[in-house]
């Protein structure tokens, strides 16, 4: 579908990460470009979450290479380096900052200078303003602004975590189980969404949701113990005998 | 650039307390010093010295609601940086006896001549000064939480072991300061201090602009934090606070953000124990017992974790509690009243006296305001970064 030619922008190459003797990921190896989309499938404990964990520096494999951009080893580096890189990610469970706003929440991950001294002395100014104001349009979230993210619905919040991430301005978006909890309507508008973030962002959609993932129309990925099962376009994958097998056993 | 965030820090409720700041700088001094013992509202001279010592620990328990009620960073040990700037101030306070100590050497402070000590050692120099003395009293406390959480933090120890690291902390310095080799007086500490500035540490006058200077740090210290909390700084720290890994994965450092907080947490708790020292006439190492930081944190709890105001109400009003229960025929039983206190708070009054007080406001603004719309879903509370 694709023909790229540009080195990928995220490569996993033979990644094992094992707990206590459990392999998570199994010799894990994928590839994914520049402004591509990816959606990741896969049954319960296939290691999805924690390829991401592999991804972003919460979890080191025990063997294997991730690399960013062709020249970051992502496995000598800690999270918060990783996100300044220029990775984002939405967690599978919905991490908002409850005791904050909306607003606040989209503020702490606005793209700006992260020391302490920047957070000390900073001002309110036009531009973040109109940032957070963009943002909030996007995910639909303005009336909610000043509400604590702590009393939004759980599909609220997953649109308000898809709001940081914007705000983040990364260059790959993990997006960790977007549509759980969410209306028709809602998975609807996300699809679309991503699909409005992908025009100018890298982006790797974890997802259970079958019509969620035939309503992106990428390339799909099935995870199964740990390492690929199948790859390719949704049919493809979904008619592979072993991808049947693995989601009928379960 | 400091003009902006200070101005900004100043709400309806911090307007309030330090109108009542100025208002007890001039007014108890002057009621003490102006008006004659007759008269109806005169400040007796000990009870400035007890306001003053309730002042001091309202400053460390400012400095530990700092670290703990917006950065979630539960320290057992901040008496160790108070009693540390105590002893700062306490070395100054022992230069300034003079030859009017008990063996009346003009260098050595008297029990080092009692311990056949030929010399003043390399650390006591310079605590003759008082700005020398004034700059220690930061240093000192500071630069131990900077090397602590230096290691503790780029570590990532966090919650209950960062608790017992800080409380293993102060213990062992009790125990150094115990050992009459150490160098500060051992057992018996620093005492007999004769002059502060020139002046008799004894003197009424004395006594009465010690407080006011401690209402003045405390006031100061309050404005510090409230610009600290008030700040992107502080949003990162609440973050921290609620969700500390997804703040590392929004960018923030956070070791940084939480060094900088507790280092200048434990240069307040320092002050607080400079202020302290000249007023209680000693400091000596019973002050890093480990019981005394965690008495600290309960004030904190009582007057309500992350309100400000709150962790002064409650060091004040625990404090007079104890020194009324103490003076009485319940004194046996003021730690049993004191833990049933905080096992009280914690299940009928998590927040604390101010929190709780804050959130009921909250609640009766969010119904006032949902009975406006009449029905529109606009009843949860808005963010208050304070709470
Ligand atoms: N920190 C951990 N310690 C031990 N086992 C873990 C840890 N994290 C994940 N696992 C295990 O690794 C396996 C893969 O987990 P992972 O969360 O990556 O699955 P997933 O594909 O995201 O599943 P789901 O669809 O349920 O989110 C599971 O069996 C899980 O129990
Ligand atoms: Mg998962």
């Amino acid at each position: 579908m694709e023909s790229r030619t540009t080195t990928s922008l995220l490569y996993l190459d033979g990644v094992t990460v094992s707990f206590d003797g459990f392999r998570a990921l199994n010799n894990l190896s994928l590839a994914i470009e520049d402004g591509e989309m990816r959606a990741i499938i896969g049954p319960n404990g296939a290691g999805k979450t924690t390829m991401m964990d592999v991804i972003t520096g919460k979890t080191r494999p025990d063997l294997g290479d991730a690399v960013f951009a062709g020249s970051y080893d992502l496995t000598t580096l800690d999270e918060t380096e990783i996100a300044r890189l220029g990775i984002g990610r939405k967690f599978q469970k919905p991490t908002v900052f409850d005791m904050h706003s909306v607003e606040d929440n989209l503020l702490l991950a606005l793209a700006e200078d992260r020391s302490a001294r920047a957070a000390l002395v900073w001002q309110e100014n036009e531009h973040a303003s109109r940032r957070i104001d963009s943002i909030l349009d996007t995910i639909r979230l303005k009336p909610a602004r000043s509400r604590l993210a702590g009393s939004l619905s759980h599909g609220q919040k997953q649109w308000l975590e898809i709001g940081m991430l914007l705000a983040q301005e990364p260059k790959l978006l993990l997006v960790d189980e977007p549509v759980a909890g969410m209306t028709d309507v809602e998975t609807q508008q996300t699809a679309e969404l991503l699909k409005e973030i992908n025009k100018t962002k890298t982006v790797v959609v974890v997802e259970h949701d079958m019509h969620f993932v035939r309503e992106l129309g990428v390339k799909v990925t099935c995870l199964h113990e740990g390492s690929v099962l199948a790859e390719g376009t949704i049919d493809q994958v979904s008619q592979n005998d072993r991808v049947v097998e693995v989601y009928l056993g379960r | 650039m400091i003009a902006g965030p200070l101005i900004r820090s100043l709400d309806r409720g911090a307007t309030i307390f330090l109108t009542i700041c100025a208002a007890a700088t001039i007014l108890i001094p002057a009621l003490n010093l102006l008006t004659p013992e007759s008269f109806f509202l005169h400040v007796p001279t000990y009870l400035v010295a007890l306001f003053g010592k309730y002042v001091c620990y309202a400053i460390l328990a400012l400095s530990i609601d700092l670290i703990w009620g917006y950065c979630g960073i539960l320290s057992l040990g901040h008496g160790a940086f108070f009693a540390l700037g105590g002893y700062a101030m306490g070395m100054y306070l022992m230069r300034q006896i003079g030859t009017r100590g008990v063996y009346a050497d003009p260098i050595r402070p008297d029990f080092m001549v009692f311990l056949n000590w030929p010399e003043l050692p390399v650390y006591w120099y310079g605590f003759n000064y008082f700005a020398y003395a004034a700059v220690m009293i930061l240093l000192v406390p500071g630069l131990l939480a900077f090397v602590f959480g230096w290691f503790a933090f780029r570590s990532r120890v966090t919650g209950v072991y960062l608790s017992i690291i800080t409380q293993a902390m102060t213990f062992a310095l009790t125990l150094a300061f115990f050992r009459n080799n150490f160098g500060f007086g051992g057992n018996n500490g620093l005492t007999d201090f004769k002059d502060i500035l020139g002046f008799n540490v004894q003197a009424q006058a004395t006594r009465a602009s010690l407080f006011a200077a401690s209402v003045i740090a405390l006031a100061i210290c309050f404005v510090i934090c409230r610009a600290v909390v008030t700040s992107k700084f502080g949003k990162v720290l609440v973050a921290i606070r609620d969700a500390e890994s997804r703040t590392r994965f929004l960018g923030y450092r956070v070791e940084s953000y939480k060094l900088f907080v507790f280092t200048l947490s434990a240069c307040m708790a320092g002050v607080a124990g400079a202020l302290y020292v000249p007023q209680v006439g000693i400091i000596n190492p019973s002050e890093f017992a480990p019981a005394n930081s965690i008495e600290a944190v309960i004030w904190v709890a009582v007057g309500g974790r992350g309100t400000l105001t709150g962790a002064v109400l409650g060091a004040i009003l625990v404090n007079y509690a104890k020194t009324t229960f103490t003076s009485g025929m319940l004194a046996p039983y003021w730690l049993f009243m004191l833990g049933a206190m905080f096992v009280l708070v914690t299940l009928f009054l998590p927040r604390g006296i101010i929190g709780t007080w804050r959130h009921w406001n909250a609640e009766r603004q969010a119904k006032l305001s949902a009975a406006r719309e009449d029905g529109a879903a606009v009843g949860e509370p808005t963010a208050r970064p304070a709470e």
